[in-house]
């Protein structure tokens, strides 16, 4: 492995601005290391072109000792932003060769702070999805494997593409987006560092839309400080997103190591789920002792709803996704199968152009939304979603963060769960409830299981409270010293 | 409440989506189990509770009244799969 795609970003950075490296080398030991790294299946366009151009723009800025706090980091981006003139599909085949003639905010607000783009990174069919199986462009592969077993697992999903290419080491950071986990799950099957904020904190505009009151960006990293500067570029207010929220913007960086002496830290009794397996359970008590030792005061606390939640998200992101992949019909962009009448057309084209699980999913939604059955179950759905978000609300005027396993295995072998969508909504048991009540997640390797594959733990902060949040991971990443990384097997 | 095949068919019509024959028995199977499953709500009791209408609470925002003037055009119909004149182009729909 190139000794420069060790650096993180930070370390990049600061050797960036001090002139030891160049953008240029730093970008083109990134395109080296992506050629080298297809067999992973991460990136579903690379645009080593367009990387260099900016690199070189970089390179310029840096010589005149000018520059943004990105300037000349190569970046990977989930194929869900919209970036202008590059290929944003989605990974979904309904999407085939559409070339957005704009840019999404937050990627724009990346260029804006001089980072560079490498390509698009694969994720599930509209972020639809547990283990990025889903994907039109096929499964992305886990750079990490159990120990003595070259089985093939997930790198968790929707995000796979990011989880993925930030452990391989196949970009500096990426993009990323979360609905019901799809940055914090992935984060916890690659042993990296994932952050959804807050519902509002980062524009979604020119983010292909899943379920418009769950979506949120975030970035998927190598550790918690580099989590922290690429949030600080990715966040803000944005008048094309109206649900984007105008507060200033903090400069996260500057919250860690503020240490964690009497932060109070919930532990939620109800994740205590059946069946979760035994290794999960003592990473989470490491973590309590983690916190504890640092100077946290540890209080038990009650999320009563707890187990609706999953349910809940299975009412409300299908009636959303339903209502937003209406706009796919073959008209404006993408795949057209023509078809005897308008019509004709409009069924071939989306039952040509949607997989298995978004075709679910929109059947899901258009059904709990149609006439007679709105009120059973949608209205009902957002009323159990009052509750949840009370329970949080409940329970943070007792503590300041919640400390929870991210997810309850570690990450499953390709093909072993897709016969059985339950078992595979299951997997975002720990994340979905803090999409419901819009509240800001981070994932942080904490520990490998007995097979040696990477665990997260999840801390729920309040909302627009990220730098507590992000202190308290850094605390737990410090207690952790998750040192372990993948061997470079897919470069045989 | 289940779904049966005629009522998958009529999902999928409202959908837009073509569902052969063979394909319904699944898809039956499929939403009927995930259906099943949701079903837990029931237990729950919601009276005198708001539905949420937004995740974070957060003013309405307010915009200058003033319209903006953008030729985009070519920009808005360069991706579609038939366009004649910066118009889409459709199956005919009116006879």
């Amino acid at each position: 492995m190139s000794e420069l795609t060790k650096l993180t970003l930070a370390a990049a950075r600061d050797a960036l601005k001090k002139k030891e490296i160049s953008a240029v080398e730093l970008t083109g030991a990134y395109l080296a290391e992506m050629a080298a790294g297809t067999a992973l299946n991460t990136y579903v366009t690379v645009t080593a072109e367009k990387s260099m151009e900016m690199a070189k723009a970089s390179d310029a800025r840096l010589a005149k000792g000018a520059g943004g706090a990105l300037e000349g980091l190569p970046l990977g981006i989930k194929d869900l932003f919209c970036t202008k003139d590059v290929l944003t599909t989605a990974s979904s085949h309904i999407l085939d060769g559409f070339r957005p003639p704009y840019e999404s905010t937050v990627t724009a607000n990346l260029w804006r702070d001089g980072a560079v783009m490498l390509g698009k990174l694969n994720n599930d069919e509209f972020a639809m999805g547990s283990s990025n199986e889903t994907s039109f462009y096929g499964p992305v592969v886990n750079p990490w494997r159990r120990k003595g077993d070259a089985t093939r697992l997930v790198p968790g999903g929707s995000s796979g593409g990011s989880s993925a290419a930030v452990a391989a080491k196949l970009c500096l950071a990426a993009t990323a987006t979360d609905t019901g986990g799809s940055i914090r799950q992935p984060a916890a099957f690659t042993g990296t560092v994932g952050i959804k904020p807050t519902y509002g904190r980062c524009s979604r505009w020119g983010i292909v839309a899943f379920a418009s009151s769950l979506d949120q960006a975030g970035p998927i990293t190598r550790d918690v400080r580099d989590a922290a500067i690429m949030l600080t570029s990715m966040a803000g207010h944005d008048e094309k997103d109206t649900t984007s929220v105008d507060r200033p913007v903090p400069d996260y960086e500057a919250a860690l190591g503020q240490g964690v002496k009497g932060l109070r830290v919930g532990i939620p009794k109800e994740y205590r789920v059946d069946g979760m397996p035994a290794e999960i359970d003592a990473l989470w008590s490491r973590g309590i002792e983690w916190l504890k030792a640092a100077g946290a005061e540890i209080k038990e606390v009650s999320l009563p709803h707890t187990k609706y939640a999953l349910p809940t998200y299975y009412i409300v992101a299908p009636a959303e996704c339903s209502s937003n992949l209406a706009r796919y019909d073959g008209v404006r962009y993408g795949l057209r199968v023509e078809g005897r009448d308008i019509t004709d057309m409009y069924e071939k084209t989306r039952a040509a152009g949607f997989g298995a699980e978004v075709r679910r999913r929109v059947l899901m939604g258009t059904y709990v939304l149609s006439a007679g059955y709105y009120d059973a179950y949608y209205l009902k759905a957002q009323k159990v979603r009052t509750l949840i978000a009370r329970d949080f609300a409940a329970a943070f005027a007792d503590v300041d963060v919640l400390l929870t396993p991210t997810a309850p295995s570690a990450a499953f072998g390709i093909g072993e769960k897709t016969d059985d969508p339950l078992s595979m909504y299951l997997n975002d048991v720990f994340t979905v409830p803090v999409n419901l009540a819009g509240l800001p997640g981070i994932s942080v390797p904490a520990g490998l299981s007995s097979d040696g594959l990477p665990l997260g733990l999840q801390l729920i902060g309040r909302t627009f409270d990220e730098e507590t949040l992000l202190r308290a991971a850094y605390a737990v990443e410090q207690a952790a010293d998750f040192k372990a990384a993948p061997e470079a097997w897919w470069k045989a | 409440m289940s779904v049966d095949q005629k009522t998958v068919r009529h999902i999928a019509r409202l959908a837009r989506i073509a569902v052969r024959d063979d394909e319904l028995e699944a898809l039956e199977k499929e939403l009927n189990g995930i259906l099943d499953w949701v079903e837990q709500l029931g237990e729950v009791d919601v009276e005198g509770v708001e539905p949420m209408t937004s995740a974070v609470e957060v003013a309405m925002k307010m915009r200058d009244d003033v319209a903006v003037v953008q030729d985009l055009q070519k920009e808005v119909t360069r991706n579609a799969p038939g366009a004649e004149d910066g118009f889409y182009v459709v199956p005919k729909v009116v006879e």
